[in-house]
């Protein structure tokens, strides 16, 4: 059966509420609210030790939030009646006994369900795996084992994943497989919930992100919001007429600043339109670049006072700054 | 993308139940190697040893002209081997859980089936019956061949004389009780080298340092000690100064049982 559309997993979402864990006196996971749609790509963002993982084993059910709670359509983990039907995982730290093969590590995990033996064989050909199926996981390659973990995850089909650092240690093609994979699922209409602390991943997979910094939530944006939110929108040109050009640019809505001798910032006006003006007055141009953040530095510039190890935490700030563009 | 399942999310026929479990835990069983390592040295050490000593007591009594008295215990002689085979047993019912939480194999285990108890009760009831099933023949192979070598020295029993079959079961429900209190302290405190040292600590270390008490304490503690209490299992003819055989399994079962309960609210109330 081919599944297209968002028809068949209407419920399907993810819904935090105050999610908190405490280990000790140190928050790991800080009043997280937010919520995992289906039919795209979430990702799941933050730098090392900001509390992805642990926020991913309270989804799961194997962490205890110490106060708030998190639901899978609408449920608790722990009542879903058939889980491995409802939410596949692929955890961080891979979830597999060495000394089992793969077949029977899908097997024994397929067997709590009573999913049959025809269904282990087809995830195991759709991640690739059909030639090692036999061989015991222990010898395994991180490529291999991430691809056994998410044939764990899709074999009861679905309708939520939740995939933690899935691409981590993949080679080239690996990480290409998973970001068409995820994509493939998600124009399924299934939830995708994906963790990662690498940005430039996420603008390729991802169209909605939720970012979160020392266990809180920074920011719960789309990827394209995202951008604009923190691009600065400038254009940089350098020309020996910097003076000329400038008295050109200047109007409404546009600023010009100089800088140094030849170089000029202008915003409020495209690199496109600078171009034009300058062409009809005849100003020979040096340099005309348009100055977008990356999504890579935007979040670098989200998570800066939020990195775990930080001096000066500012997060509420960020928190203030950030939470009204949801 | 193509996928091809049942289209039903949900749905009743898909639910995970504790007969489901069971089926998965038994192939988890079964596809280590480590299964079949520790149950052949079980195997080995209760049909080997038990041979080899039936053999050399057979030897012994045949040279010395031995007349046994009322206290004599054939059945105990060729069911000796299992004081060794409890090694391999107890080994692994605490790795059939410590190898979970090593690998991280265990946040699968549970995410599949988030209640956990059933997981637990899966796992123990698998390997009661296999180490049952499997014991009882060694241990059966070992009383007869035992005793084919004590019959050769004229003090060999067959299993129709009294407490002999009972001996061979209570060598089967000893180890498998061994095993299970492994399952337990394995359950308990997660770590192979903490849960093997707890339990064999209990069984072999336990008794030794009893040995240091004032004899009248010693008495009444003794006979009540995990292993004191399930050997008797294993014996026809009882010493006054330790329990009765079934009441001594007994007792053995309720630590077995400690820790499994213990084994359980650690699962059921901490993070995984």
């Amino acid at each position: 059966m081919c599944r297209k559309g968002s028809s068949f997993y209407p419920l399907s979402m993810i819904e935090a509420r105050g999610l908190t864990k405490r280990y000790g006196d140190k928050l790991a996971v800080d009043d997280l609210t937010f919520t995992v749609r289906p039919g795209i790509v979430t990702g799941f963002l933050g730098p090392n030790g900001a509390g992805k993982s642990t926020t991913m084993r309270m989804i799961l059910g194997l962490d205890e939030p110490s106060k708030g709670t998190v639901t899978v359509d609408g449920r608790r983990y722990a009542d879903l009646p058939a889980p491995l039907h409802e939410v596949g995982a692929l955890l961080e730290a891979r979830a597999i006994h060495t000394g089992r093969t793969a077949r029977n590590h899908l097997l024994a995990l397929a067997a709590t369900t009573g999913i049959g033996r025809r269904r282990v064989e087809e995830v195991i050909q759709l991640v690739g795996l059909t030639d090692v199926a036999g061989k015991r996981a222990g010898g395994f390659s991180l490529g291999m084992g991430q691809r056994l973990g998410i044939a764990s995850a899709l074999l009861g089909d679905p309708g939520t994943l939740i995939l933690d650092e899935p691409v981590n240690g993949l080679d080239p093609e690996g990480i290409l497989w998973i970001r068409n994979l995820l994509k493939a699922l998600a124009a399924e209409g299934r939830t995708i919930f994906v963790s990662s602390h690498l940005m430039s991943e996420m603008a390729l997979t991802a169209s909605h992100l939720v970012v979160i910094g020392r266990g809180r939530l920074i920011a719960d944006v789309g990827v394209d919001e995202l951008t604009a939110m923190t691009s600065r929108d400038l254009v940089k040109v350098r020309t020996s007429a910097a003076d000329r050009l400038s008295t050109l640019l200047a109007g409404a809505g546009v600023t010009v600043t100089r800088q140094g001798g030849e170089g000029l910032e202008v915003s409020g006006m495209d690199s496109a339109a600078i171009g034009l003006v300058a062409a009809q007055a005849g100003i020979p141009l040096i340099e005309l670049t348009p100055q977008q953040a990356s999504l890579e530095e935007a979040f670098m510039e989200i998570t800066r006072d939020a990195q775990e190890f930080s001096t000066h935490p500012n997060v509420d700030q960020l928190v203030g700054a950030q939470g009204g563009t949801r | 993308m193509t996928t091809t399942m049942a289209p039903a999310v949900g749905h009743s026929t898909e639910r995970v139940t504790q007969g489901r479990v069971v089926t998965s835990e038994w192939i988890k069983l079964r596809s280590l190697r480590s299964t079949l390592f520790s149950l052949l040295a079980a195997v080995v050490c209760t049909v080997g040893f038990g041979i080899l000593i039936s053999a050399l007591r057979a030897n012994d009594f045949k040279q010395h002209g031995f007349i046994p008295g009322p206290n004599f215990d054939a059945a105990v002689i060729s069911l000796r081997g299992i004081y060794l085979a409890q090694l391999a047993v107890g080994v692994l019912g605490v790795l059939m859980i410590t190898g979970e939480y090593s690998t991280g194999m265990i946040r699968a285990t549970l995410a599949a089936v988030p209640r956990r108890l059933p997981v637990l009760w899966a796992k123990a009831a698998v390997f009661a019956v296999t180490v049952f099933v499997i014991m009882g023949i060694a241990s059966l192979l070992a009383f007869v061949s035992g005793q084919a070598m004590l019959h050769s020295a004229g003090v060999g029993v067959g299993l129709g004389s009294p407490g002999a079959a009972r001996a061979v079961l209570g060598g089967a429900l000893y180890l498998t009780t061994v095993g299970l209190l492994g399952v337990g302290l394995g359950f308990l405190i997660r770590n192979t080298a903490g849960a093997i040292a707890t339990l064999f600590g209990l069984l072999l270390v336990l008794p030794a340092l009893a040995a240091a008490l004032p004899t009248s304490l010693y008495n009444d503690i003794y006979k009540y000690l995990p292993m004191p209490a399930g050997t008797q299992a294993l014996t026809t003819v009882h010493d006054p100064a330790f329990l009765g055989p079934w009441a001594g399994i007994g007792v053995f079962c309720v630590y077995a049982v400690i820790a499994i309960a213990a084994g359980a609210v650690m699962l059921r109330r901490h993070d995984a």
